[in-house]
Parts: structure tokens; sequence; C-alpha cells
């Protein structure tokens, strides 16, 4: 134990000059392996990119080339970190796991973080301070309006109260059948949240779509609709409504995910409350109201937050299915555009970072929640 | 000796239980409709998707026709004689290679860089090692719409929009810190005396590393990977904002979503195309089902 305690001791930099060595060996550390990675890594695809060899071929080397790359340069780096004395390698070695992940993160998250920032109080083409010019767009343009009334009334509400509520229905219903016939029914609703929010859309195409009245239907509503002598109607057109029927698909893809975590929840709720609650005579609802939902309180705000994060962050359904027109446009999807059909880097900074300090808070609760709860991993 | 009688969970009343099933099988039956659509009209010839509702596959059995033509089509291979219209040459075979391209590695390398990282952060005391693995944690609050104006520039001045590179890169910046995260918190209830004896024999953090820690967290490993897998395959944003336009390079999503926007012509080959986008996930499903499950549990904070 002494001599470790030592060691701990001699590693400690003494002096300014010891400090600013063992601060930039950490630095050159950690920005060696992904540096030295991305430079060949970009060399090889510069090549790949003009070389004319089947594409299957391209792929393959693609892939082996950066998997084994990656491995291969962190041996390289722990390699050079064993032929330095035992002082430096104990000092340098930890920057050699977590160097590259903070580097990147660097890049990725950190700086532009701050880069969005100054780039949203500039103009479209980053050449002129504006000031606050592009918020107040932000804030008062009709479409960024509209967006905020969809994300925040149609998508963050119904979206995340009815995934979760049809997921705790359904996740309190398959807890009282046949072991089996409860797998294959939570399996098939699960089903659609491996499907994209683009396959999503063409599956729901087929529900939606709308033929003027008198010729034969192919969507299923439609189909429906005619089947009982009603009239078509255009669900994607009928403003604000056709928000709901893009917020439906969602609730199609997430409603699965709340059930099979609520399911999880539900069924690790001791027995034995459950037979206290009936002794004392308690129908199912009321075991319902004051047994089972406040024992998975926990689960069910780590489902609701989750949830709101994907409203919040909706963008694939509604390019996919509207493109945001006809009354559905969505933050996301505002600041796509902003990006690349109106090419205003401002206004795409400055609704990022609203978007970001929308995410803040919900994500703050998410992450403590789900710091309670670790044990489900 | 009543309570003997009643099952632990509910009481079963028949009534009651008639009621369960009943509402079960028709949520069941909802769910997977739409999907069943799809998958009907995929196999139908594409007049009679354009003509006819795919239900009267089921309603009018005796006019049904069935045929692999859509696929055919959509993956490049024209059965002889099947006449192509210019401009339909749609081959998806390209897109399938691109998204395998881009989600292996996009899914190997963040969790590579990840373990070694949740490592570093665990098991190996060093100075600022909290202050930093806090912040890593803070990341998660970004959402990755901050990054697309900075980091296409970037690419613009590195010459690295539309390659395979960029795009594993931006995924593995986005899902770092999730992944980090998650491993930590693996990681770090390994049990000290695992790998004390291994110390003591002279074993450096980087042996011990890849012969102990990376083994024994296979399980966790598995379910971030089929998570992120599937994020990465299914992903939209990333991919219209660093892949580009231009059809060579192009991933599944791109292509459908191109697809759907040309109004109504190509419905019949849009089917199938969505068909073979999700071939692949539902097979993962399917198959790891358990692991995604816990992937799912774990992974409910992706920023």
């Amino acid at each position: 134990m002494q001599q470790v305690s030592e060691l701990e001791q001699l590693e400690r930099p003494h002096g300014i000059r010891d400090w600013l060595s063992t601060t930039l060996g950490r630095v050159l550390v950690s920005v060696f392996v992904p540096l030295v990675t991305f430079i060949i890594l970009y060399q090889v695809f510069l090549f790949l990119r003009d070389a004319a060899i089947p594409q299957w071929i391209t792929a393959i080397i693609a892939i082996l080339w950066g998997v084994g790359g990656v491995l291969a340069l962190f041996s390289l780096s722990n390699y050079v970190i064993e032929q330095l004395p035992v002082l430096w390698r104990r000092r340098l070695t930890p920057f050699v796991f977590v160097g590259p992940a903070l580097v990147i993160l660097t890049w990725y998250l950190v700086l532009p973080t701050l880069r969005s920032f100054v780039a949203s109080l500039y103009d479209a083409t980053g050449q002129n301070f504006v000031g606050l010019d592009n918020y107040i767009f932000a804030f008062t343009s009709p479409e960024m309006l509209q967006s905020f009334r969809n994300n925040f009334v149609f998508w963050l509400i119904f979206c995340t109260a009815l995934s979760v509520g049809f997921g705790l229905l359904i996740a309190v219903l398959a807890d009282r059948t046949h072991p089996t016939f409860e797998t294959v029914c939570k399996a098939l609703i699960f089903m659609p949240m491996v499907i994209s929010g683009v396959g999503a859309a063409v599956i729901w195409k087929f529900v939606y779509e709308f033929r003027p009245p008198g010729s034969p239907q192919i969507g299923l509503l439609n189909g429906a609709l005619t089947g009982l002598g009603l009239d078509p109607q255009a669900w994607l057109l009928l403003q604000p409504w056709n928000n709901l029927f893009l917020v439906a698909i969602m609730i199609w893809l997430q409603t699965g995910y709340s059930m099979v975590i609520l399911s999880s929840a539900i069924k690790g709720v001791p027995a034995d409350l459950y037979e206290a609650g009936r002794i004392d005579g308690a129908n199912e609802f009321q075991i319902f109201r004051s047994i089972t939902v406040p024992s998975i309180r926990g689960t069910l705000i780590t489902v609701a937050t989750t949830i709101i994060l994907a409203t919040l962050k909706v963008f694939d359904i509604v390019q996919s299915m509207t493109g945001g027109n006809f009354g559905t446009q969505v933050i996301a999807n505002v600041q796509f555009t902003q990006l690349f059909r109106q090419v205003n880097n401002g206004r795409a900074a400055a609704i990022a970072i609203i978007l970001l300090i929308a995410v803040i808070p919900v994500m703050y609760y998410n992450v403590r929640q789900f710091g309670k709860q670790t044990e489900a991993f | 000796m009543a309570s003997a009688t009643i099952s632990p969970r509910s009481r079963k009343s028949p009534v009651g239980m008639i009621i369960v099933y009943a509402v079960m099988l028709l949520v069941t039956l909802l769910w997977l409709t739409p999907t069943v659509g799809l998958l009907v009209s995929s196999f139908r010839p594409g007049d009679d998707v354009k003509r006819t509702g795919w239900w009267t596959v089921f309603t009018d059995p005796a006019t049904a026709t069935f045929t692999l033509d859509n696929y055919r089509t959509v993956l490049g291979l024209p059965k002889e004689g099947q006449v192509v219209q210019a401009g339909q040459e749609i081959n998806l075979g390209t897109a399938v290679i691109n998204t395998i391209t881009i989600a292996i590695p996009s899914t190997v390398i963040p969790i590579l860089i990840a373990a070694f990282a949740a490592y570093g952060f665990a098991w190996i005391r060093f100075p600022g090692r909290r202050l930093l693995f806090i912040l890593v944690v803070a990341l998660l609050v970004v959402p990755l719409q901050i990054s697309l104006v900075p980091i296409l520039r970037d690419y613009l001045r590195l010459d690295l929009g539309g390659t395979y590179l960029g795009v594993w890169l931006a995924h593995t910046g986005f899902g770092l810190p999730l992944a980090i995260y998650l491993l930590y918190n693996y990681i770090s209830t390994i049990p000290r005396d695992i790998f004390e004896s291994a110390f003591l024999d002279g074993a450096t953090h980087f042996t011990i590393f890849l012969r102990l820690i990376l083994p024994l967290s296979a399980p966790a490993l598995a379910s971030f990977a089929i998570f992120q897998f599937l994020w990465t395959w299914n992903d939209l944003l990333i991919a219209l904002v660093f892949l580009g336009a231009e059809p060579r390079v192009q991933v599944l999503t791109q292509r459908l979503l191109g697809l759907l926007g040309q109004y109504g012509q190509d419905w019949h080959l849009l089917t199938a195309g969505a068909f073979i986008s999700m071939l692949l996930p539902l097979c993962v499903f399917f198959v790891l089902q358990r692991f995604f499950v816990r992937g799912m549990m774990a992974g409910s904070v992706k920023g």
C-alpha cells in the first residue's frame, strides 16, 4: 500500500514546467489516435472514391479499414506509451483510453454548441453580425409559430399521452394473459419500433391515401369510409387535424417501446402488494390506480420523457409524409429547410439553439431518473 | 384458505378474461394491419396497387394476382421481357450496400472508442476524472441539430461531404455520450477482484481491457450495438445532411424519401423498396429480441 501512495505522490506534477509538460503530453496522447486514424482513413477514402472497383469490394475494404484501423491505432498509441519511463507511462495511460473519445466529442458536440451560438448571431452566409435577428425570426415567422404549436400541442401532448397510455394499458392487460399469447402479442406490437420513420411513412401512405369520390380507394381509412357509404376524406390536408394523423404514426412506432419498458416494470412489482390490496377488498381498477401506477412511477417518467424528447426532435415522419406543408411544420424540419433549401446558416443555427434549450430540462430529468434505475441494464 | 385460490396477479373471472383477450387481439390486429398492407401490396402487380385497395386480396381472393416484379425492378434485376421504362431503373441494390457500409462501422467504431473511455473513467484513477465524466454525460442533452451547421462547414473545407468517413464520424460523435454512459454503468460494476490478480501478475491496463473487460462486457456491448445499428440503419437526417444528393452514395432511407416525392407514380416500387429497407431490422428484431429489449431499456436517452 505504501508503495502505491508514493507512486501516486510522484505522479502528481511538481512545479509549473512539470505541469505544463504533463498536460501537453496528455493532449498529445488524446489527439494522437483520432488524428492519425483520420489522416490514414481520409487518404484511403480519397483513393476509394476515385478508384474504379466494384461497389461491394469498396464496401468491404471500407468496413475492414475503418474498424481495424481504429483498433490498430489504439494498440499503437499504447505501444508508444509503454516505451516511456514508468512515471510518464502512469501519467499518460488514462488518456490513451479516454482521450480519443474526448477529442471526438469536442469536435462534434462541444465546439459545435459554441459555434452554432456564434453563427446564430450572424446572417445567412456568416459574414455580417445581425444580433438577435435570427431569434426574432425564430419567434415571429409564421412557419416557426406553426411549428411551436404543432411540436408542443399536437406532438408533445398527444403523442406522449397516447403512447404512454396505450403502452400502459397493453402492458397491464398482457400481464393477465397466457405467457405465450402475451409474448406473441407484445412482439407484434413492439415490431414497428425497428421501422424507420421513412419506412413508416410509406406504410401509412397506404392508410391515408385519398382518391376523389367515385373512384376506388386504395387507402385503408377511405376504403373503410366508402365501405360504410361515407365520403372519402383527404386526411393529410385536413388542417389542423392532419397533425394528429401524423402523430398517429409516431404513436404506432412508440407504443411498443413504452409497453415493453412498462411491462417489465409491472412484472417487478412485488406480488404481495397485490395480495394485500385484494385482501383489503380493492377492485381491479383501484389496484391499478393505487398499487400498480405508484410502484412504476419512476419508469413512467423515464418513458414519458424519452417520448417527449423524440417528439421535440421529430423530423423524418413529417419530412416524408407532408414535407412540412399543409400546416404540419415542425421545428426540426424548419431547421433542415433553412439549412438546405434557404441556405441560411444563421437561422438554422438559431433554431438549433432553441431546440437545445427546449430539450435541456426534459433531458436533465430523464438522465436523473435513469441514473436511479441503472439496474435496468 | 380463500386466498389460495386467488392468483397473485389477478382475479380470473371468465367474463373479464374474455374481455382482456378480446382487447389484446384487437389491439394487436390494429397494430399489425398497416404493415400487412405494405407486405401484401409489395407482391401485387403495379397496376393493381394503383387501382384497388390491398385488402381486396382478402375480400375478393379470386381476382388476386401476385408477382415478384416489384422486387426485381427495385433491385435492378428485371425479368426477361419485362419492360423497364426509362427513369424507372431504381437500383436499390446500391443503396443497400451503402447502408451496410455506413451502419456497420458507425456501430463498431463508437462502441470501441466508448468502451476504452468507459474503462478509463471507471478503473483508472487520474486527476479530473470525475469532472470529465460529468461533462461527457452532460453532452447527452445536446441535440444533433446543433452540430449540423458547424460540422457541415468543416466537411466542406475538408472535402468530406458525401464520403462514408464523414458519416461514420458523425454517427460516432453523436453516439458517444450515450455509449460511454451506458458502458460505464456496466463496466464500473464488474467486481474489482476479477482484475486485481491480473494486476499483481504485472498486466497493464491495456491487456486487462482487451483480455478481461471486453469479453466480460459482451452483453452490454451487444445490447448497445443492436440499438446503435438500428439507429444508424434507420437514420435519415444525418444521411441527408452529410451524404448529399448523389444517388451513387445515398442510403435506403434517402432513396425511399426520393421515391415518396415522385407523387403517385411508383407506388408499387415504393412498397417493395420499403420492405427491403425493413427486412434487416426485422430480422435483427426477431432473432435478437432479448438483447434488443435490454438495449432499448438502457438506450432510452439517445440524443
